[in-house]
């Protein structure tokens, strides 16, 4: 029925005997299997012609109700195919077949001559890049055998140094992804490349003759110097066509704001480590999404030491972000209110007192004043032009443009404001100009302003023909002709700028899965080259830009660093006009008018994550929601309409009407509703579909982000969000404070540097029954610190172990249970400011990576009864799944609660795209097991035999855990705590270390380094 | 069998057995019941709704080993859920019966004699209860046989330090004595069974379940003393299993588990819910099959004053625990207890202090100890009650552990309740097989409590 029995056929079976014949031979095979499911899938209803005959077809049905991902919801049907297969197996088993099986006979051949570079159980990592709004994440795969497996940060390039964001991480699945498109479509018909070649041919002849007037280009952002000059190329072959570009994230305010400043578009960059007092103006910028959150936080956290110069931070925000969190002042405000606060700042003015900043605001100037050339104005994306331009002036007024901030030209190819450009296309569709619509990559139909009613437009605009490039068949892709399976950008050639618009060519990690194109090589085929390859059209441009020198080893070196060298556009300097800005019109409404904010969300951005299992179970960085958007009220607000957290209720804007759960919301200010983009989605995949709420349906071009006058009714409904964590406080409800995150301020410290174990002591050593181990004879004894400090909550590290250790997605119904399976979490604490007050619109936040503390005295290790958890002599508390009977004691008498155990098969052990995706270095766990992290001891032990292999140890520098590799924040610190120079033994002697929960005498290994903030002395109450 | 055993015939107390019978009428009222009176339709029907349950708890079972244990409600941080709260459950019940076999044995307490039979079937039946709960609570329970210390060709052995592993022994060693202990109690009257039945079938099956009984001086003599050494290796099985038992909790780390008063506190608590039992299925009995006569009032009245000791116990329990937790000055103790009296399962734990506190005091009061209907309800509560506790001490105690990040709820499945009283419907189930096919009095043992059992001195 489904498209597992294709792929499950004999003949599969059967290769799976030898394990040795995998690699890149599979892949033709495993092609042609993922080709027959879908040539099957097509006779059945499975593709559509009309809405009606989608909706009631039994496969979107299934898709409707399958809210997890295959094999989490298995066993909820009463007798599935794979259930009725088990209990074939089992009475097989009971029959005493085993022993009569006969295994086929298949030779195995060997390599004749082993290819370069490939050394079985080797990994060998490429230089690539992603990119996320047109900004390029630079990045290192892992590959092994040729499938890509893990994504680490570019240690060399300067926007990575190593770190990574958790869309870079996540990608590896999304590549892997079995419900990507893996064909071109027309009509809801499966056709070949080639038919659509016939197909386009017709239509641009025709165009030849009007030069293009009926040709409409629709991308998203764009930052790849390749595709943004064959696009350009293609616009001189038809000079009437037209290029659009629409991304629902898009940077329109901070080009307006430029230009508003500047009268030119230019990109701000910024220099956080110069900065000593920075001031955000509703900017999440230590949180991915933002362009240049990996170095920034890498930046930011390395001024965080308290023993060295530490920087001060003042957040302005409308909604709690992680940004927020680590604020050293933090100030609630309405979106449309931080207008009047930058004003204010900018001028030197007082604020009025209803903002209740203007204690704030005098001490903040004051902060700024004394430090002249160091401080630092950054302002959120979705604020106005206005607060953008005022920024420019602040920044140009205190003295910081050339030192902390700099000016280069838009990283963006084509950097037009996107609302307006979506605009003009509809309409243009509308008046009936538009004769072939090319729309490359995005999803307009689902993410365009609501105002514009695209999907519509599209619909019934009557383009004789619409294309769509895209990774899914999504519900773009429904409402256009054709649909070409688009190469996933580690499938693909191409090239893209970084933040700092230094360009990194992206290369294939393997050939398209689902034999995709690229946009690259669509638009060659646009302007005729139909036989063009994405390497042929990269490098050609390249060398174009490089006709000097010596082109090969300019290329070689290009592709081994992942950057080109000299691409960074120069610093720019511009002057701020001395205007005052005049107000933009959303400014500062009524203020007991209710404020929508809009934002993206923290884990599936604009939805075109919707379909990755790990973003969407990960915790939303605040919330510690999964699998759904809520609408966020802060509790003043909840307790005057008496909305509780859950009830569903309907937001009304406008005359547009969107029903969602509520979710309290400490910290957000009062008459603030803010709610994220990416869900709703009708066509997303197995995964996406149906998740959540749809909050394009209150966008509109002008206000997509911050709207006032909404309407907020309950239904009397509830709805069950899936939240990670139990309860978000230190203080327990009986009025008692367990002193989990430890923390002060930076004047205390420095009274007091051992504050974090003064008032809890920890036992002595040697303190239990048994004879304690001799570890500190042994050669490694391996050791962790955290630095709560530097650490910014960005949730990286999450997924890094997912993706590392072969962590399974267990779906929202058993996140709910509690049963997800995450290594590493975040446990997020709020924390009144004033303990007398008890204001929950202000808290403080903290956040604690907690992975597993490897206990000397684990107390898991003595209440197993089969002993399958065991320490090593190097301090491993190591885990033995083959011998786990699942009895799950330890993880009952766990008092970190870091144990995670497999109450189902959660994992997929079918899906071939996820066997070639998993780490093979790391076992795939099963049924009834407990897992836990193993302090990526797989990473241990390859070094371990390089090092012994080469008669030394293993050095400090080579040796890093997943979740330590791509921390932008370089917050986890891992290595030998026998050897003194480490960094970690460096960490744990500083007198901030401290154990959780150390008073049990666990004595564990991973340890924290208590929190200092540095708020102003001027505004100690 | 001497003067010790004579009856003693007070004329305040109840009599241990009504007078009027002899060693014929009392062999034939109780063989009867097996031989010749036909089976009702009353025992079909209870029968028929028992057996249906036992059904149900085998598919629950069934689709448990299928599908994993994600089917019940345990999760993280609440490892242990049903399954473990009815472990402790009927183990703790069977505790009565070994209680009444052993203890009192050896105490010579003649009373016994009418209500041990009964009581050990229902040890053995609780045993078997519990003991599927550990093994099919487990991630992989094909992989279960683990726990055991067999020679493994790995040369893998478990891990001795484990309370677990001590369960597995405790246990294990508890089941074997029951089983033999009720087995050497019944060979005198499958003997008589098989000399009254009139049937070729039974007389067989009987016989060969007699092992050759034939009553002589000498087997009398083997017989007495086997079944005291028996009384004395089953007597400190009454108090170490459910210490053991109480050790998965009382080693564990988690706040509410970690005390020293566990061992004694559950073992009371086991004899208390063992009483309770008793009485629930005494008390229908010997109204269904006329044996009011064999268990008087003088045994309802002594089972209800073990189960007020008992309670007072478990009470003091309650109260240790709770001055611990305020006395200890330990956060997470001290929150514990703040927890049980206003967490969300606070209702469970008021009710669990009504059940098992406040109602038994009514036994105080002579005229309600005496009456069998108020009897059975007190039971009935007692018995809610002592689940209550072991559903508090298991989910309670983890579901707000240390770190609050971690804490959850707990919120049983069908197939959790499915499987708890799919239990109590086999335990049922083989009640009723066993009041059908078995002595539930022991014939020979109550003769021994008639006047003519008494030996004359010369």
């Amino acid at each position: 029925m489904d498209d597992q029995n294709q792929i499950g056929s004999p003949e599969k079976k059967r290769e799976d005997v030898c394990p040795s014949k995998k690699g890149k031979a599979d892949l033709d095979s495993l092609r042609a299997q993922i080709n027959e499911a879908n040539n099957n899938d097509a006779a059945g209803p499975e593709y559509w012609r009309s809405l009606e005959e989608l909706a009631g077809s039994p496969s979107f049905q299934e898709a409707l109700h399958r809210e997890f991902p295959k094999g989490a919801s298995e066993w909820v049907d009463s007798v599935s195919r794979r259930g009725f297969l088990k209990v074939m197996g089992a009475s097989m088993a009971l029959a005493g077949m085993t022993g009569c099986v006969r295994l086929p006979l298949e030779p195995i051949v060997p390599y004749v001559r082993q290819p370069e570079e490939v050394i079985p159980g080797r990994p060998t990592f490429y230089a690539t890049a992603m990119t996320l709004g047109g900004y390029a994440s630079p990045l290192l795969v892992e590959s092994h055998m040729g499938r890509p497996t893990k994504i680490e940060g570019n240690d060399q390039h300067p926007a990575s140094l190593g770190g990574t964001d958790i869309f870079a991480q996540a990608s590896i699945l999304g590549m892997y992804d079995p419900d990507r498109s893996q064909s071109v479509m027309s009509m809801g018909d499966q056709r070949s490349w080639q038919a659509f070649l016939t197909a386009i041919r017709g239509p641009l002849s025709v165009q030849k003759g009007l030069q293009g007037a009926g040709i409409r280009i629709l991308t998203p952002t764009i930052s790849s110097p390749t595709l943004a000059d064959q696009l350009r190329n293609f616009l001189k072959i038809y000079p009437q066509a037209k290029w659009h570009v629409y991304e629902p994230i898009n940077r329109d305010n901070v080009l307006e704001g430029a230009k508003l400043a500047f009268g030119q578009p230019v990109e701000t960059r910024y220099d956080f480590e110069k900065a000593d007092v920075i001031v955000s103006l509703d900017a999440d910028f230590l949180y991915a999404g933002f362009p240049g959150n990996v170095r920034y936080i890498r930046d930011f956290a390395k001024r965080r030491n308290p023993d060295g110069n530490m920087n001060r931070l003042y957040v302005i925000e409308s909604t709690p972000t992680t940004t927020g969190a680590k604020a050293d002042h933090r100030l609630p405000m309405r979106a449309s209110s931080v207008e009047t606060f930058a004003r204010a700042v900018a001028e030197n003015g007082e604020l009025p007192e209803e903002h209740g900043g203007s204690l704030l605001a005098h001490a903040l100037m004051q902060d700024l004043e004394s430090h002249r050339g160091s401080s630092l104005f950054i302002v959120g994306d979705h604020q106005s032009p206005a607060v953008h331009a005022l920024a420019h002036a602040a920044n140009a007024r205190f003295g910081n443009v050339g030192k902390t901030v700099f000016y280069a030209d838009p990283v963006d190819a084509n950097p037009i404001n996107q609302t307006e450009s979506l605009k003009d296309l509809v309409t243009d569709i509308r008046a009936g100009k538009v004769d072939l619509l090319v729309i490359l990559g995005g999803n307009p139909a689902y993410d365009a302003p609501a105002d514009l009613d695209f999907a519509n437009v599209l619909k019934n605009g009557k383009i004789p023909m619409r294309v769509h490039l895209g990774l899914y068949q999504n519900e773009t892709a429904e409402l256009c002709q054709w649909h070409i399976n688009q190469a996933h950008e580690l499938e693909a050639w191409g090239d893209a700028r970084a933040y700092d618009s230094t360009a990194s060519i992206i290369q294939p990690l393997i050939a398209p899965l689902y034999n995709g194109k690229s946009a690259l090589e669509f638009v060659a085929l646009l302007s005729g080259q139909s036989d063009a390859t994405g390497y042929d059209l990269i490098r050609t441009y390249w060398q174009k830009q490089n006709s000097g020198g010596d082109f090969d080893s300019f290329w070689r070196k290009s592709l081994h660093d992942g950057w080109i060298e000299g691409s960074a556009y120069a610093p720019k300097s511009v002057t701020a006009k001395s205007a005052i800005f005049s107000s933009s019109n959303s400014s500062d409404a009524a203020a007991n008018s209710v404020e929508l904010n809009i934002r993206r969300d923290p884990t599936i951005y604009d939805g075109q994550f919707s379909n990755n299992g790990w973003l969407q179970e990960l915790p939303k960085p605040m919330t510690k929601l999964t699998w759904d958007n809520a609408i966020l009220i802060g509790p003043k607000m909840a307790e005057r309409l008496q909305i509780k957290v859950e009830d569903v209720v309907e937001l009304e804007l406008n005359g547009k009407k969107v029903t969602g759960p509520v979710w309290i919301q400490a910290g957000q200010p009062d008459n603030s509703a803010t709610v994220t983009l990416g869900y709703g989605r009708k066509r997303a995949g197995r995964v996406g579909t149906a998740q959540g709420f749809d909050a394009y349906a209150l966008r509109t071009t002008a206000a997509p982000w911050i709207a006032t006058g909404l309407q907020i009714r309950k239904t009397g409904e509830t709805y069950k969000l899936a939240s990670t964590q139990g309860y978000q406080s230190m203080d327990t409800p009986d009025g008692g404070h367990r002193p989990l995150v430890r923390e002060t301020t930076l004047e205390e410290y420095r009274k007091q540097p051992n504050f974090a174990t003064e008032e809890e002591p920890e036992p002595a050593p040697g303190l239990t029954l048994y004879k304690p181990y001799p570890y500190k004879e042994e050669d490694y004894a391996w050791g962790m610190a955290i630095d709560l400090n530097s650490c910014v909550g960005c949730n990286n590290c999450m997924l890094a172990c997912q993706s590392e250790n072969n962590i399974a997605v267990v779906g929202k119904e058993q996140t709910v249970i509690g049963r997800h399976m995450h290594w590493i979490r975040i446990d997020t604490y709020y924390q009144y400011h004033d303990q007398e007050a008890r204001d929950r619109d202000n808290p403080k936040a903290f956040f604690q990576p907690v992975p597993c503390m490897q206990c000397e005295n684990a107390p898991c290790e003595v209440v197993c009864p089969v002993g399958a958890t065991n320490h090593s002599s190097e301090g491993l508390n190591d885990m033995v799944y083959n011998r786990c009977v699942g009895t799950r004691y330890c993880s009952n008498n766990c008092p970190y609660k870091v144990r995670r155990f497999n109450f189902l098969l959660f994992q997929d052990w079918e899906t071939p795209q996820y066997k070639m995706m998993r780490n093979p270095d790391v076992s795939v766990r099963s049924r009834g097991v407990m897992e836990k992290c193993t302090y990526c001891v797989q990473r241990i032990n390859e070094r371990r035999i390089d090092a012994e292999r080469e008669d030394r140890k293993i050095n400090d520098s080579e040796l890093q855990t997943a979740c330590q590799q791509s921390c932008p924040a370089g917050a986890i610190i891992f290595g030998n705590i026998n050897d003194p120079n480490s960094k970690v033994s460096k960490l744990k002697a500083q007198a901030r270390n401290y154990s959780l929960l150390g008073e049990l005498n666990t004595r564990p290994r991973t340890t924290y380094l208590a929190e200092v903030s540095n708020p102003n002395p001027e505004l100690k109450s | 069998m001497d003067e010790q055993y004579k009856m003693t015939v007070d004329a305040e107390r109840a009599p241990v057995i009504e007078p009027g019978y002899t060693f014929g009428t009392v062999t034939e009222k109780i063989s009867a019941i097996v031989l010749t009176r036909p089976a009702s339709n009353g025992w079909f029907v209870g029968f028929g709704i028992a057996f249906m349950l036992t059904m149900m708890m085998l598919y629950a079972i069934g689709y448990l080993f299928l599908k994993g244990i994600g089917i019940w409600g345990v999760t993280i941080p609440i490892g242990w859920g049903f399954a473990i709260v009815n472990f402790v459950w009927w183990i703790g019940i069977g505790h009565a019966g070994t209680l009444i076999s052993a203890i009192l044995l050896l105490l010579r307490q003649s009373w016994r004699n009418s209500i041990n039979r009964f009581a050990e079937a229902m040890t053995l039946f609780a045993v078997a209860c519990a003991g599927i709960f550990p093994a099919i609570h487990v991630g992989r329970p094909w992989l279960a046989y683990w726990l055991f210390p067999y020679p493994s060709t790995m040369g893998v052995w478990p891990q001795f330090r484990s309370p677990l592993m001590w369960d597995v022994f405790a246990v294990s060693t508890y089941a074997t004595i029951s089983a033999l202990f009720w087995f050497m109690g019944l060979i005198p009257d499958f003997a008589t069974l098989r000399d009254r039945s009139d049937k070729p079938a039974l007389r067989m099956i009987y016989g060969m379940l007699s092992m050759g009984w034939r009553g002589s001086a000498r087997h009398w003599h083997r017989y007495e003393t086997a079944y005291l050494l028996l009384a004395g290796l089953a007597t400190p099985l009454v108090l170490s299993v459910h210490t053991v038992v109480s050790f998965d909790f009382a080693v564990g780390i988690v706040p509410g588990w970690h005390t020293t008063i566990f061992p004694p506190y559950f073992v009371a608590g086991a004899i208390y819910s063992g009483f309770a039992m008793v009485l629930m299925l005494a008390i229908p009995i010997r109204k269904i099959y006329g044996l009011e006569d064999f268990i008087t009032e003088l045994h309802l009245q002594n089972a209800a004053k073990v189960m007020l000791a008992t309670g007072l116990i478990v009470a003091y329990g309650y109260g240790i625990e709770a001055f611990m937790g305020w006395y200890s000055g330990d956060r997470y103790d001290a929150f514990t207890l703040w927890n049980r009296l206003h967490g969300p399962y606070a209702v469970l734990y008021g009710a669990l202090l009504i059940c098992n506190i406040f109602i038994p005091q009514v036994l105080w009061i002579r005229r309600l100890r005496t009456s069998p209907v108020a009897l059975f309800f007190a039971s009935g509560v007692i018995l809610v009650g002592m689940w209550l506790e072991r559903f508090i001490i298991v989910v309670v105690s983890l579901h707000r552990d240390f770190l609050t990040s971690s804490w959850g709820m707990y919120y049983p499945t069908r197939w959790d309740w499915m499987t708890y009283i799919g239990t109590i419907g086999m335990f049922l189930a083989a009640i009723f097989l066993f009041v059908r096919l078995l002595p539930m009095i022991s014939i020979f043992e109550m003769r021994t409590l008639l006047p003519e059992a008494e030996v004359k001195a010369e």
